[in-house]
């Protein structure tokens, strides 16, 4: 992007972005300002969020299984961004792609090896396999490359935009068009693609789909393929943002993208998207004006709410269960 | 057929005796090392959780991943019990128990109307839900936990109350109850069309099993002297849930082998923790592709013993295997 520009523009202020966000809330002149404050913060979580969320729908809506494992993925994903800084060198957006290739390539070969010979099997044995999947990602993650958190390259310059005594750094800014642009992109390929009319085939009906001369297995490869990608894409993101990665990093975003998912009615992709935004807007304002600590249990709170008023989610249609 | 069933039970209780009896010489003679007096009662703790979260997720094919939580519970408030109202020991175990069950029936009642992938998700989110309000209550410790607790649990109350657990739940199985939740599991539409209240009993299996849970809780903390948050995690209900799966679900004596495998992988490899999640993630995926039906299959021991000497005598309680 154009990064240099800025790097050296007027506007560059070396501060740690936590410390800035910390000291917004507590010189914030107003609560209205505040709350707006929060609500930037929360946008830009909330994107990432559902950048991993659309991974769990779209896979959800293929083939009707919850991919534990794609946290892990998600984790992967800032792992590459974060030797393909530091030991290849990669500026911000080689890294980025890298990292989503090399998900993606993963998301497949887990659903290869570990998921398609049970695609018949009763649901408890595929979800197991995926719990499965997800320890044994997060535990190979830890025995290759150390428990230790690791550092991440500032691969965008920290610049601080004030506007009006609101406070956004570039990094949200990067985040925020990276996910309109990736979630573009993911509607335009299932929408307008043939690749993603079979995908919407193959979740409408699986068996009519195949009948109808659609590859099955090689639909469920192409989602599973685009769906780690954009956890890829994520992971990077967060790096960035929280400078800061950890072999388990991904349990807890992945969980809560599932919950944005089912928030927004899981298999609906304009639905992830939405429920990642509502969902990092919440604990935005939750850490802003409660407490931090309630965060998770907050977002653990909207799940149960929501399955148990709504349980298809936001913009599902209520379906009536066929004997 | 009741007749058969007391002898059992008799040569049940007898073998019990004797193991118990083998155990408390090695024990009080001081045969055993720490270590391994360390490993029989973890075993005897995990053995409980084990065999009562097979109730749920074996015998009613639901999917709890909450059973820490409910741990948990028994685990602070009879500690609470103990330490604040200067109970008796029993007492304060009972109590632990008795909130578990409460919490486990208003969990319950709500989250069971979900299907499968949601109530995985529900459960483990409310176990995440209780860990978290532990862990913001300073009373009882908060972050750091609560010290100091008497230990009181022997080998002999841990044994004493595994065979309790053990007995009562092999009973629950074999009564009207258990066969109404084993037609829950095997086709819940059909069961309720033979004027079976799926709710009521999906809600029945889930509060006995919290019970349970609760009773362990309170011989944990008071065997070791502790309670503390850290370790109630969605990884313990993970480990519980690798038992009762290796085992086989459904079947009570492939909980105990379970149980004691993964006991002495986890202790065996205690130094290399990230060894054991590995080889347990591998364990999980490779039983799920190879035998789903874990080292028991559906069938108990004792009725394949049985079955194998009296040629052509059906063995009791299981129907036809999962689909």
């Amino acid at each position: 992007m154009h990064g240099r520009s800025i790097r050296y523009g007027v506007l560059h202020i070396p501060i740690e972005i936590e410390g800035i966000r910390r000291g917004a809330i507590m010189l914030g002149d107003t609560l209205f300002l505040q709350f707006i404050q929060q609500l930037i913060n929360g946008i830009s979580l909330g994107s990432i969020y559902a950048l991993i969320a659309l991974g769990y729908t779209m896979v959800y809506g293929i083939m009707k299984l919850i991919n534990f494992a794609h946290g892990d993925v998600y984790m992967v994903g800032a792992y590459v961004g974060f030797f393909a800084a530091t030991a290849v060198r990669l500026p911000f957006f080689p890294s980025i792609l890298l990292a989503m290739v090399v998900t993606g390539i993963l998301g497949m070969a887990v659903e290869r090896l570990a998921y398609k010979p049970l695609r018949h099997s009763p649901k408890i044995a595929i979800l197991t396999t995926a719990i499965g999947v997800s320890l044994f990602l997060e535990y190979t993650t830890m025995l290759v490359l150390t428990p230790q958190p690791r550092t991440f390259p500032p691969l965008l310059p920290e610049t601080i935009y004030t506007v009006g005594g609101l406070i956004v750094s570039f990094q949200q800014l990067v985040i925020l068009v990276v996910s309109i642009i990736l979630m573009i992109l993911l509607t335009y390929v299932v929408n307008r693609t043939k690749m993603g009319k079979a995908m919407r085939a193959v979740s409408y009906d699986p068996d009519a789909a195949q009948l109808m001369g659609i590859n099955v297995d090689k639909t469920i490869s192409f989602t599973f393929f685009v769906g780690s990608s954009l956890a890829g894409a994520a992971g990077v993101l967060v790096g960035i943002y929280y400078n800061s990665i950890e072999p388990l990093m991904g349990i807890m975003p992945g969980m809560k993208a599932f919950i944005a998912a089912v928030l927004g009615g899981i298999g609906i992709i304009p639905g992830a998207m939405a429920g990642g935004l509502i969902l990092g807007i919440v604990e935005a304002l939750i850490s802003g004006f409660i407490s931090s600590t309630f965060r998770d249990a907050a977002a653990f709170a909207i799940l149960i709410i929501i399955l148990l008023i709504k349980p298809t989610g936001l913009l599902g249609k209520n379906e009536h269960e066929k004997v | 057929m009741i007749k058969r069933l007391r002898k059992q039970d008799a040569i049940f209780l007898l073998i019990s005796f004797v193991v118990f009896a083998a155990f408390q010489f090695l024990i009080s003679e001081r045969i055993l090392s720490s270590f391994w007096r360390l490993n029989i009662a973890v075993i005897c703790l995990n053995i409980i959780l084990a065999s009562s979260l097979n109730l749920i997720n074996g015998v009613t094919g639901q999917f709890s991943l909450g059973h820490a939580g409910f741990m948990a519970v028994g685990a602070y408030v009879s500690a609470v019990c103990t330490m604040f109202f200067h109970l008796p020991f029993i007492c304060s175990i009972l109590a632990g128990a008795a909130a578990a069950g409460v919490l486990g029936f208003c969990i319950g009642v709500p989250t069971l109307h979900l299907q499968g992938d949601y109530l995985a998700i529900a459960t483990l989110g409310m176990g995440e839900i209780i860990r978290i309000t532990i862990l913001n209550i300073p009373q009882v410790g908060g972050a750091s936990g609560m010290s100091g607790i008497p230990t009181e649990t022997t080998f002999t109350w841990l044994f004493f109350c595994m065979i309790v657990t053990l007995f009562v739940l092999k009973n629950i199985i074999n009564s009207n109850q258990g066969r109404a939740c084993l037609s829950v599991r095997e086709n819940d539409i059909a069961a309720s069309a033979m004027g079976i209240n799926t709710t009521e009993f999906k809600v029945f299996a889930f509060t006995v099993a919290s019970i349970f849970a609760g009773l362990a809780g309170g011989l944990f903390s008071h065997y070791f002297g502790i309670a503390h948050p850290s370790s109630f995690t969605f990884m313990r209900s993970f480990d519980i849930m690798t038992m009762v799966v290796l085992g086989g679900l459904g079947s009570l004596s492939g909980s105990i082998i379970g149980a004691v495998i993964l006991t002495f992988i986890a202790a065996a490899m205690q130094s290399y923790p990230e060894y054991r999640m590995i080889v347990y993630a591998l364990l999980l995926i490779i039983l799920m592709l190879y035998r789903p039906n874990g080292i028991c299959g559906d069938k108990e021991l004792v009725s394949v013993i049985l079955g194998r000497f009296k040629k052509g005598g059906k063995h009791d309680g299981t129907v036809a295997e999962n689909k």
